[in-house]
């Protein structure tokens, strides 16, 4: 695909804080017509840029009070398949993200639960029993926020969001 | 507060956020003008939050991501706050979080390749002030990352 332009950070800017915006809605703001900020939202789409869209849910109000995140170091390697492993803990529905990461542990799990003593069932009942599993590190989320990341053609820091989570 | 028809949306809407309200409530067995109003009083207490576009940030030419794991020094009652601050000025942080536990701060970070890592490590993270140690997680694969609420 041919370079970005100034145009494609700000569309990228706009839609990662809001993608429910209309292209109608974002040529204004942009100086675009209609068509024209359809055409480059289609092809941000097309070259991958734009991977789809994220449902931004209140956890606490949904009754998920607590999150953590697990390190998590495979016992047995060479001996269980990461296949298995991943397969298995990826079906876990409390489990919400698996990363298989290099450094003291080998895959970080990010874990949501409704209080402590829940969480402490899905980490006996569900994690510890996952073939291969060895040490695992616990470490609760207090808060946390997503940036926009490098969105502003270098001119970082000017176009970055909050996106205030629970704390 | 939620009965089981708000959660049935929500489920369908966090496996795809894309569909349109018709195509929705078709698939639910509702009519679409119900389903506007029990979004919009989902939205209006506070559980819908918005949508946003998730980057691929592989295919903007970021190959390198890399989660930092860092102890403050905690002696300074302002480490945690001046830290973050100074974090968040850094264009390549994706995401800030705090925790209870042996890590005080976890900052994920991307970068072009390895050489811009390594410039974005030592002129940018290692500067941050209060640290007191720093760890690397490096991102090998991505197995499940929806992120999806088991409501």
């Amino acid at each position: 695909m041919t370079a970005l332009d100034d145009l494609d950070f700000a569309l990228l800017r706009a839609l990662s804080e809001d993608a429910t915006q209309s292209a109608g809605a974002l040529g204004r703001q942009l100086g675009l017509s209609q068509p024209a900020t359809w055409r480059r939202i289609k092809r941000l789409q097309e070259a991958g840029i734009i991977a789809g869209r994220k449902l931004e849910l209140d956890k606490e109000k949904l009754g998920f009070g607590v999150t953590v995140f697990l390190g998590v170091k495979l016992a047995t390697k060479g001996r269980v398949s990461l296949e298995d492993f991943e397969r298995a803990v990826s079906a876990i529905p409390e489990v919400q993200t698996v990363e298989h990461v290099l450094g003291m542990y080998d895959y970080r799990l990010r874990v949501t639960a409704r209080d402590i003593s829940d969480f402490e069932r899905v980490l006996r009942r569900r994690v510890m029993t996952l073939p291969g599993v060895g040490n695992v590190e616990a470490n609760v989320l207090l808060s946390e926020e997503r940036r926009l990341g490098p969105l502003g053609r270098g001119g970082a820091g000017l176009f970055q969001s909050r996106i205030p989570d629970a704390s | 507060m939620l009965d089981d028809l708000d959660r049935r949306i929500l489920r369908h809407m966090q496996s795809d956020p894309e569909q349109s309200i018709p195509d929705l409530a078709d698939r639910l067995g509702m009519t679409a003008s119900r389903l506007s109003r029990r979004l919009e009083k989902l939205r209006d207490g506070g559980v819908i939050l918005g949508q946003r576009a998730v980057i691929n940030w592989r295919s903007l030419g970021y190959a390198v991501e890399v989660s930092l794991r860092v102890t403050l020094d905690k002696t300074n009652p302002r480490a945690f706050d001046e830290f973050i601050a100074a974090a968040r000025e850094i264009p390549e942080v994706l995401e800030i979080q705090t925790f209870l536990g042996q890590v005080d701060v976890r900052l994920s970070v991307i970068a072009r390749d390895m050489p811009h890592y390594q410039q974005i490590y030592r002129t940018r993270i290692l500067t941050l002030p209060h640290i007191a140690d720093i760890e690397a997680l490096m991102h090998v694969a991505r197995i499940k990352s929806d992120e999806v609420l088991p409501v």
